[in-house]
C-alpha cells in the first residue's frame, strides 16, 4: 500500500478527499488495475468469480426470504408456502435460493478441479488452497443448514441422518448429538438453531473469501502452463482483461442458471420436500442433495465392523463416517501429498489420466449415493472410496517422485503463442459445466418407483416453454375437488379468493365462499361462532384436525392436497395414474383389510377407495364425464393449486433469457475487443 | 546490575503468565454458559418421563407411543417370538446382550423405536409392515433388521435398538422415564 508520502493523484475531488483518509481507491488500483495476471488463461478461470457472484446472490436471495420465513416447528413449513405463494416475486426469491445452492455447488466444483488439474495448491499457493478447502467445508455446513429450514420430510430427516453421524464418535457422541439437537430429537430447538447459523456462516465464508483471494494476490494466479510468469510479455492487467473475461462467462453460467430457475425449478428437488416434516414417520428414502451423494455413497458403504476377540472395536459406522469426513480432510493435505515440481497435468501424461478418472469416480459415486442403499450401489460405493483413497495417498505421493513428465515451455508467453488462438479453451470449461450438470440430475433419473409400471405420460397444455393452464379444465377440476375430493382432503394453502385465476369472477368466488360455514372467534363473549365463508378465507377442510379425520377414515390420514402434485414423482402424471389405476387385487395378493389394490400406488395397497369413477361428476359445462376426462381435469387442477404462479413464470422466464443471451453478447464483443491487442 | 535485570524479568514474566492464563480462564469460563445453552432447556428435560396405558394391546400386536421426541415401540410377544430370542446363542451377536437383560417381562418387549444407525424409525409396528427376517423391525433407510428383542442382526446399525428406564406402576400401565435402568452397552 502506499505510504503517506506518495499519495495517488485523482481528478475527481471526491474521490481524492476520500483516498487520503481511507485509500481505497489505491488499493482497488493496485490489486485490480495494475495487478498482473498471466495472460493464457483458458476459460476454467472464470468459475472462481462465478461461485463469488453466486455466493452474493445467495446472501441476497436468502435475506430476503428470511424477511418472511419462521423459525417455528409448527409454522416453518406454512412459512414457505406463504413466500411461494403470496409475496410479490417469493416464488422467485425460493427458486433462485435453493437451485442457486446447487448452481454454487457446480461452479466450486468446477473451480476445484480447476485447482487440481492444473496444480493450483502447489507451492507456494498452499494457503489458497487450505482456504478453499475450509470453503468448502463451510459451504457444505450451510446448504446442509438450509436444508433443514423448509422443515419438510427431507429436511427433518435428513437433519437426523446428519446429527446422528456425530454419534459415531466414541464415548462423548450421544452428549453432543444431544447438544446439537437441544433435545432429544431433531426439534424446535434445533430448527431454531440451524436457523441461526446458516444466517451466521455466509458472513463467515465471506470473510474466508477475502482471506483466500488476498492470499492468491500475494503469490500471484497459477495458469493453465503451470510456470511462473517471466517478464511483462507474460501478463495483463487484472482489469479490464480479465474483469471482460470474467464477466462474459458468468452471464453464460448465470443464463444456464436462469433457465432452469424459471423452467424446471424443481428438478433438483426431492418430492419428500414438500411434505411437512412428521418426527414419527421416516420417508421411504432419505436423499441428500446432489452435491453430497459422493460423500454419502463413501458413509454407507461401510456395513461390517472390525471385530477382534468377539470385541466391536470400530463399527461400520465409525468406518463410513471416517471415510466420509476424512475424503474432504485430506484435501488439506493436498499440497503435501503431491511432491511433482511439475504443476500443471497437460505436462503429466499418468496424472492427467488419473484425475480424469477421479471426475468420473465422482459421477459414479453420485449416481451410487441416490440409489437404495443395496446391491450394485454398495458395489459401486465401495469402489468410489476405493479409488478415492488410493488417487490420493498412494498414487498421488507415487506419481510425484516417478512421473515422466513432459517439456514444460519456456515461458507463458510461448505457450500463449502456441495454443492461441484456440477456441478449444471455452469447450474445454463447457465439458466439464456438462459434467456437473449431470452430476446433479443423476440422482433424479435413478429414482423411479420399484414394483409399479411407468406412470402414463399426458401431455398437460400447462407443459413446456410456452404452456398454459386450460382455465375450463381448472374450473372442471375445481368443480370435482368441491364435490368429491373435499370430503376428505383439505387444501388450507389455497384460499377463496385465488379461484379467481380459474376464471371466476369476483362475485362468483363470494357467492361460492358464503356457501361454506366458518368458524371464526373467540367473540366478544370468548366464544367461538360459525359465519358464511369470505372470499380471504382459507377453502373449509373437511376435518377440524389429523386426529378427527383418522377417527372417522379408519386410521388413514388423507393428505393436504394443496401441494400434492410437487409433493409426488410424476407430478400431475402420478396424480392421473393414482385415479384411474384402481384394479381388482391380483390373484395371491394379500390385501390388508380396509385396502385397494391400486396398480400405480408403491405397495399397490391404497386406503383410499377409489374416488371417481365414469359419470360420478356432472360437469357444469356439459363435458363427457368419462374417468379419464375427470381424472385430467383434476390433475390440472392440483398441478395449478401447487403452482400458481406458473404462466407468470414462464413469461418472466422467457425475457430473462433473451435479455441474458443479448448481455452474453454484447459482453463477448466487449471481451473480444479488449483482448485485441494482446499478442 | 545484570541481576536486577534478570530478576525484573523474572518477576514481568510471572506476571504475564499469571494474566495471560487468568485471561484464558476467564474466556474459558465465559465460553461455558454459551456451550450450554444449547443443551436441552428445562421444559425439554421435564418432558422425560412419561405413562402409557398398554391394556388394550393384544398378544402379538404392538403400540407406538411418543417419549422424548421419538417413536416408542412397545410389542405384546407371543410365545413363539419370545422362545425365538431367548432359545437361541446370543453371545455372537453383533451387540451381544441376552434378551433377560433388555426386559422387564418376558412378553413386552419395550424400546425406544429409532435405528442405531442414523436415527430412521424401523418399520414392523403396524400388521403389514416388513419386519425383516427376524420379525422383529426393519429399518427402511440403510437396511438395518432387528429381531423381536430389538436386537440388531443384520444391516449397518452397529448396537441394538435402545430400551429406556422404565417400570410396571400396574400389570397395564407403563411408567417410562425412570425405574429399572437396563444396560444400553455404547450409549
Amino acid at each position: 500500500m502506499s505510504g503517506p508520502k506518495e499519495k495517488d493523484k485523482f481528478d475527481n475531488k471526491t474521490v481524492q478527499w476520500i483516498n487520503d483518509r481511507l485509500p481505497i481507491f489505491t488499493m482497488m488500483g493496485k490489486e485490480y488495475g495494475q495487478f498482473q495476471v498471466p495472460k493464457n488463461f483458458n476459460y476454467f478461470w472464470n468459475f472462481g468469480a462465478i461461485a463469488m457472484i453466486m455466493l452474493g446472490i445467495m446472501i441476497v436471495t436468502g435475506v430476503f426470504m428470511a424477511m418472511n420465513y419462521v423459525p417455528s416447528a409448527t409454522d416453518a413449513f406454512a412459512s414457505i408456502q406463504h413466500t411461494e405463494r403470496e409475496v410479490n416475486y417469493g416464488w422467485l426469491l425460493r427458486y433462485m435460493h435453493m437451485n442457486g445452492a446447487s448452481f454454487f455447488f457446480i461452479a466450486v466444483y468446477i473451480h476445484i478441479f480447476r485447482g487440481l488439474y492444473y496444480g493450483s495448491y502447489k507451492k507456494p499457493r498452499e494457503l489458497v488452497w487450505i482456504f478453499g478447502v475450509l470453503l468448502m467445508l463451510l459451504m457444505m455446513a450451510t446448504a446442509f443448514l438450509g436444508y433443514t429450514l423448509p422443515w419438510s420430510q427431507m429436511s427433518g430427516w435428513g437433519a437426523t441422518v446428519i446429527t446422528n453421524l456425530f454419534s459415531a464418535i466414541p464415548l462423548f457422541g450421544g452428549g453432543i448429538v444431544t447438544w446439537l439437537w437441544g433435545g432429544f430429537s431433531v426439534g424446535q430447538p434445533t430448527l431454531n438453531r440451524f436457523y441461526a447459523l446458516h444466517f451466521l456462516l455466509p458472513f463467515i465464508i465471506c470473510a474466508v473469501v477475502f482471506i483466500h483471494v488476498w492470499a492468491l494476490h500475494v503469490s500471484g494466479s497459477n495458469n493453465p502452463a503451470g510456470v511462473e510468469p517471466k517478464s511483462g510479455k507474460d501478463t495483463v492487467p487484472f482489469h479490464p482483461y480479465y474483469t471482460a473475461k470474467d464477466s462474459f462467462g458468468t452471464v453464460v453460467f448465470m443464463t444456464i442458471y436462469f433457465a432452469v430457475v424459471f423452467f424446471a425449478p424443481l428438478i433438483l428437488a426431492n418430492p419428500d420436500h414438500f411434505k411437512p416434516f412428521n418426527p414419527l414417520q421416516t420417508p421411504p428414502e432419505i436423499v441428500p442433495e446432489w452435491y453430497f451423494l459422493p460423500f454419502y455413497a463413501m458413509l454407507r458403504s461401510f456395513t461390517v465392523g472390525i471385530k477382534i476377540l468377539g470385541v466391536t472395536l470400530i463399527s461400520a459406522k465409525q468406518q463410513g463416517v471416517a471415510a466420509m469426513f476424512g475424503s474432504i480432510l485430506i484435501l488439506f493435505f493436498l499440497p503435501w501429498l503431491d511432491k511433482s515440481p511439475v504443476r500443471s497435468a497437460r505436462f503429466r501424461p499418468v496424472f492427467k489420466w488419473a484425475l480424469r478418472l477421479l471426475v468420473l469416480n465422482m459421477v459414479m459415486l453420485t449416481y451410487a449415493g441416490g440409489l437404495p442403499a443395496a446391491g450394485m450401489a454398495l458395489v459401486m460405493g465401495r469402489v468410489g472410496a476405493a479409488y478415492y483413497y488410493f488417487f490420493f495417498l498412494v498414487l498421488l505421493p507415487y506419481l510425484g517422485k516417478n512421473e515422466k513428465t513432459l517439456p514444460l515451455p519456456e515461458s507463458i508467453s510461448e505457450d500463449y503463442a502456441a495454443c492461441h488462438p484456440v477456441i478449444g479453451g471455452a469447450k474445454k470449461a463447457l465439458l466439464p459445466l456438462a459434467l456437473g450438470l449431470t452430476m446433479a440430475l443423476a440422482p433424479h433419473h435413478a429414482q423411479a418407483a420399484e414394483g409399479t409400471p411407468p406412470l402414463p405420460k399426458i401431455s398437460w397444455p400447462e407443459q413446456g416453454i410456452f404452456g398454459h393452464y386450460d382455465k375450463a379444465a381448472l374450473q372442471r377440476g375445481f368443480q370435482i375437488y368441491r364435490q368429491v375430493c373435499s370430503n376428505c382432503h383439505s387444501m388450507k394453502y389455497v384460499y377463496y379468493r385465488n379461484l379467481e385465476e380459474l376464471g371466476y369472477t369476483p362475485d362468483q368466488v363470494k357467492a361460492l365462499a358464503a356457501t361454506y360455514q366458518i368458524t371464526d372467534g373467540p367473540n366478544e363473549n370468548g366464544q367461538m361462532y360459525q359465519r358464511p365463508g369470505r372470499p380471504t378465507d382459507r377453502l373449509k377442510a373437511p376435518f377440524a384436525n389429523p386426529e378427527q379425520a383418522r377417527a372417522a377414515l379408519n386410521g388413514a390420514l388423507p393428505p393436504d392436497m394443496s401441494n400434492l402434485v410437487n409433493a409426488r414423482e410424476g407430478g400431475p402424471d402420478y396424480i392421473y395414474a393414482i385415479l384411474t389405476g384402481y384394479e381388482p387385487a391380483p390373484n395371491g395378493f394379500d390385501l390388508m383389510a380396509g385396502h385397494m389394490y391400486n396398480k400405480y400406488f408403491p405397495g399397490h395397497q391404497i386406503a383410499m377407495p377409489q374416488p371417481l369413477t365414469a359419470g360420478q361428476v356432472q360437469f357444469e359445462d356439459g363435458t363427457p364425464n368419462s374417468l379419464d376426462n375427470e381424472a385430467r381435469d383434476v390433475a390440472q387442477f392440483l398441478d395449478w393449486a401447487s403452482n400458481p404462479h406458473m404462466e407468470q413464470r414462464k413469461q418472466m422466464g422467457l425475457k430473462v433469457i433473451l435479455f441474458m443471451l443479448a448481455f452474453a453478447g454484447i459482453l463477448l464483443a466487449t471481451k473480444r475487443k479488449v483482448w485485441s491487442d494482446v499478442t | 546490575m545484570d541481576q536486577a535485570v534478570k530478576k525484573g524479568a523474572t518477576r514481568r514474566d510471572f506476571l504475564y503468565l499469571t494474566a495471560g492464563a487468568m485471561g484464558a480462564v476467564g474466556v474459558g469460563s465465559a465460553a461455558w454458559p454459551l456451550i450450554d445453552s444449547m443443551n436441552p432447556a428445562a421444559d425439554t428435560l421435564a418432558l422425560g418421563s412419561t405413562e402409557v396405558d398398554i391394556s388394550k394391546v393384544e398378544v402379538g400386536s404392538a403400540l407406538t407411543a411418543v417419549w422424548r421426541g421419538s417413536p416408542l415401540f412397545i410389542r405384546h410377544r407371543t410365545p413363539d417370538e419370545i422362545k425365538s430370542v431367548r432359545n437361541m446363542d446370543w453371545q455372537s451377536l453383533r451387540d451381544a446382550q441376552s434378551d433377560e437383560d433388555r426386559t422387564l417381562k418376558a412378553e413386552w418387549i419395550v424400546i425406544k423405536g429409532v435405528c442405531t444407525h442414523l436415527g430412521c424409525i424401523p418399520l414392523g409396528q403396524k400388521a403389514g409392515d416388513p419386519r425383516g427376517e427376524f420379525n422383529g423391525w426393519f429399518c427402511p433407510c440403510h437396511g438395518s433388521q432387528y429381531d423381536v428383542s430389538g436386537r440388531i442382526r443384520k444391516g449397518p446399525a452397529p448396537l441394538n435398538m435402545f430400551v429406556p428406564p422404565y417400570k410396571f406402576v400396574t400389570d397395564t400401565l407403563l411408567h417410562v422415564g425412570d425405574g429399572h435402568e437396563f444396560p444400553n452397552p455404547g450409549f
